[in-house]
This record gives C-alpha cells, structure tokens and sequence, in this order.
C-alpha cells in the first residue's frame, strides 16, 4: 500500500472517456512525435489557456501572469512543445528562489492554484500564496526572459523542470473519478511534457529515469480503484495492468541506466520496475526495494524516501519492533511526518501485525484524520475495524 | 531594461588598485571592459553612467532619525566585500545582464549585485 505512495496521493483513476486521453495512449512507443496531432495540442492549450484564465480572474494585480497567458496563445502557432518547455525553464530560472520555482510552474504553466499546490508541497496555503506573488513579482521587476535556455545552463534548470512535471503527475493522480476540471487529465499533461523533454533531451538519464516512473505509475492505474474501491498496491489484480505501459517504461529505464548517471528519478523509478515484477514473478522483489530506498534517502535526504525505506526494511526482516522504532525516530527528525496519512498508516500496519491492537487503531484514526480520498478513508476504516 | 551592475570587491581587490605591481592591470582590465560596454552600446550614456569608487576605508555612511543625522565611519556594511564600483548598461532582460555580468573582471573575485534600474531614472 505505501509503496504506491509517493507523495501522499490516492491511488486509481477511473479510465478517462475523453479523446485526449485515448490519443495518448495510442502514442507510438519510443518518443512523441514530429509534431504532435494538430487537435490533441489544440485540446489541450485549450485547456491550459482556460485555467490559465481562472487563475488571472482570481488574482488580477499579477501581470506576469497576463504575460504567461500571451506566452501561452502563441503556443500552436509554431513549434508548441518547445514553448510550453520555454515556459518552464522560465520558471526554473536561477534568479528565482529554489523553493518556489515548482509551484511557479504549476500555477504559471498549468494552472494550479495556491491553495492545490500548497497541499501537494505540505506547505501552508497563505505562505505559497505569498511565494509565488513575490516571484512573480520577480520574473516582472527583474526582467527575467521566457525563453528556452541555452545548453550550456540546461543541465542547472532541467532537475526543476522535473520536480515540475512529476509534481503535476502527482497531483493529477489525486483525482480518481475525474470529477475536479482542474486535475482531471495532469496525469496525462505530465506524461505528455515527459515524453516531450526526452524528444527534445533523448540522452538525459534523469528525464529519462523521470518518463520511465510516470508510465510505471500509469501503468497500474486501471488495477487501483475495483467498483470505486481503492485497492492497495500489494492486492492489485496485476492483469489489469498495462503491459504496454510497463514494457515502455522498462525501455526508457534501461535507456536512462545506459548514461551511467544515477540520480533521484532514475530510483524511483527502478523501485517502481522492482514492484512491477509481481506481474512476472507474483512476488514485487522487496530487497532491491530496500536498497533503492536507502539510496533515494541517502541521495535526497527526504522523509519520504526514509519513511518507504522503513516499510520495504520491516517487509523484508520482518522486524516490526525496529520498525516502529525507527518510525518514531524519523518522526522525531522530520516533524513534518506527523501530517502525512502513509506515515500513521504504515505505523497503523506495523502496529496490527505486531498484535498490538488498540495502537494500531489509534494510528488507523490518525491516518484517517489526514485522508481526504472517501475511498482510501473506507480503505483505512475496513482495516482498522478488521483488527481483533 | 536599464541594469546597475554593484560590483562588490575583496580587500584583495581593493589593494590591488595600490599594489604597484598589479594596479595596471586591474585598471587595464575595467577600462577594458568599459570600452567593450561601449562598442556594443549597451554601456548607459548618462550623467552617471557609472563610477569606480575609492576603497571603504574612504567611505562615510549617514542616516537621518528623528531629524537628527548619525554619521559613522565606514561603508554601509560590515561585509569582508564591499561596493568597488557601479556599471550602468541598458539591454533586453536579466540574462543578457547576467552575460555582461559575467564578463565584469570582478565577477572572478568578488561579487557582482545585478539590479534594474528603476523606469524613468538613471
């Protein structure tokens, strides 16, 4: 169940009736092409353009906006996948503060709001608010250019245009019934930019290592929600899996690991290929998720990297124990832990399978407490009612 | 979009400008750079324009409270850089800025602020 976790976001999405998810997933294997269907691009600026709009009419004063908007119509014209990716380099300009240059895209490039992206950066709404007023308070006053850079400072502005891409992912993929416009199909907007930055970067191990992870994820959504029931990853019904989706991610993965270049993405999603072995061998190979975990933890140094490193430890030694004293550990070293539903729900797990009943329910509450997803919160309710 | 180009300098830096031996060079390469804002048209022709300033040991920092002046000894900040010299240059955005910074011989010692110059002055 956590392991299919990698930023606090519900799993399944119901497959998406629209043509624009169908036509994406017709793509040809091995890259977008040439240009992309003239329609499917103008479906989605379209989209971009309106929620581009919501956001000018909720926040008037910003103007950089209002350029972002004029940067946007233009797309389609020419050469539009370069200018959305313009658009994001732009963003992750050295001149604008490290922390805020993700949520600048979101909300700039795709719309997001202050509030989605706060909640997706487990950050306060107001303060996000105020971040990206000052940057784009930045990009105006100091004349910071939108264009795509030149090779030479690529290398320094692609790991943010990541971190962009996938958080878009990620929060697309909280919307399983597709009922909120504004994240219903990101999922396939970041696959899409993914697919672009390798056409336009085919040797560059990290986007490369990024598009494998976001095809391994989508590869598994039709098996995450039976009859609008969340199902966790382990109980996962691996025939409904997309093998076309897994077999691509495998290609491009392999193609990241051949530039001898590790790095965040390329983890992820090599623990994301490990799971997927279920399909082939009936058994995810847990040691080798241990050791990418540990790697990602000691690369990055996140909670939630340590937090999945705890969970594949404790499934592979069985030590439960040292595996709730290691949770309280890294609780106490990231506090930030406390306010995230995985934590309390691996705690709820290790709880119940060490016997321990009234903590295990006592975690489960927590857990629940910190869930939003109706069908994730059944989830958790089922089993924390189930303990003896 | 008009830039000001704060070149903050070492202590290093400054001696340089009084070190015989190495004063030429240090003036050679500004004036240098000077001539190369010039014959690309990007250096601002104002009555500023720009300045290299005396070392801070020179520099005297006033403010006013309360209608009454504090003056002290001293540059602005306690900083071990501290402001050499100011180039003005007026170019489309921050990453041509940024190159002409770049280029600025105290790019390579000390530090170079780039901010833009307020509409309507300078």
């Amino acid at each position: 169940m956590l392991a299919a976790r990698t930023r606090n976001v519900a799993a399944a999405e119901d497959a998406l009736a629209d043509a624009f998810a169908a036509a994406l997933s017709a793509w040809p294997r091995g890259g977008v092409p040439e240009k992309p269907e003239a329609w499917l691009f103008a479906a989605a600026r379209r989209k971009l353009i309106d929620a581009a709009r919501r956001a000018l009419t909720a926040s008037a004063a910003e103007d950089a906006l209002i350029l972002t908007i004029e940067e946007l119509e233009e797309m389609g014209r020419d050469d539009a996948p370069d200018r959305r990716l313009g658009l994001l380099f732009a963003c992750a300009h050295p001149a604008i503060e490290p922390s805020v240059r993700t949520p600048l895209m979101l909300q700039t490039v795709l719309g997001f709001s202050a509030e989605r992206i706060a909640s997706a950066f487990l950050v306060e709404p107001a303060a996000m608010g105020q971040r990206l007023v000052r940057a784009k308070k930045k990009i105006k006053d100091a004349g910071i250019p939108f264009d795509v850079p030149k090779p030479t400072e690529w290398p320094e502005r692609l790991a943010a245009v990541l971190d962009a891409i996938y958080a878009a992912y990620g929060v697309g993929w909280t919307d399983p019934l597709g009922a909120d416009p504004e994240r219903r199909g990101l999922a396939e907007e970041a696959i899409w930019l993914g697919r672009v930055l390798v056409s336009q970067t085919p040797r560059e191990p990290e986007a490369l290592g990024l598009l494998a992870l976001m095809l391994h994820l989508d590869a598994r959504r039709p098996a995450r929600r039976v009859d609008g029931r969340f199902v966790p990853l382990e109980e996962q019904d691996t025939k409904l899996w997309r093998r076309d989706l897994i077999d691509d991610a495998e290609r491009v993965l392999t193609a990241a690991s051949a530039q001898g270049q590790a790095g965040r993405y390329q983890y992820e999603a090599a623990i994301q290929s490990a799971h997927a072995l279920r399909a082939f061998h009936g058994e995810a190979d847990w040691p080798a998720i241990q050791v990418l975990y540990g790697a990602l933890a000691e690369l990055t140094g996140s909670p939630v990297a340590k937090l999945n490193h705890v969970a594949a430890l404790t499934r592979v030694d069985g030590k439960l124990e040292q595996g709730l004293a290691a949770l309280d550990a890294l609780a106490t070293e990231h506090a930030v832990l406390l306010n995230y539903q995985p934590f309390w729900a691996l705690k709820a797990d290790l709880c119940a399978r060490a016997g321990k009943s009234d903590e295990a329910r006592a975690a489960f509450a927590e857990a629940i407490a910190r869930e939003t997803d109706p069908a994730v919160i059944a989830f958790l309710r089922n089993r924390s009612a189930a303990l003896r | 979009m008009k830039y000001a180009l704060l070149c903050y300098e070492t202590p290093d830096d400054f001696a340089t400008r009084d070190d015989a031996r190495r004063q030429s060079a240090y003036r050679a390469a500004h004036s240098a750079y000077l001539d190369r804002l010039k014959h690309a048209h990007v250096a601002v022709a104002s009555v500023v324009g720009g300045a290299g300033l005396v070392a801070p040991h020179a520099a005297t920092t006033l403010r006013l409270r309360g209608g009454s002046r504090q003056v002290l000894d001293g540059p602005y900040s306690d900083t071990k850089e501290a402001l050499g010299g100011i180039y003005l240059i007026d170019v489309d955005n921050l990453d041509a800025a940024l190159g002409w910074a770049e280029q600025c011989p105290t790019a390579k010692t000390g530090a170079i602020e780039v901010r833009p110059v307020m509409p309507g002055s300078g």
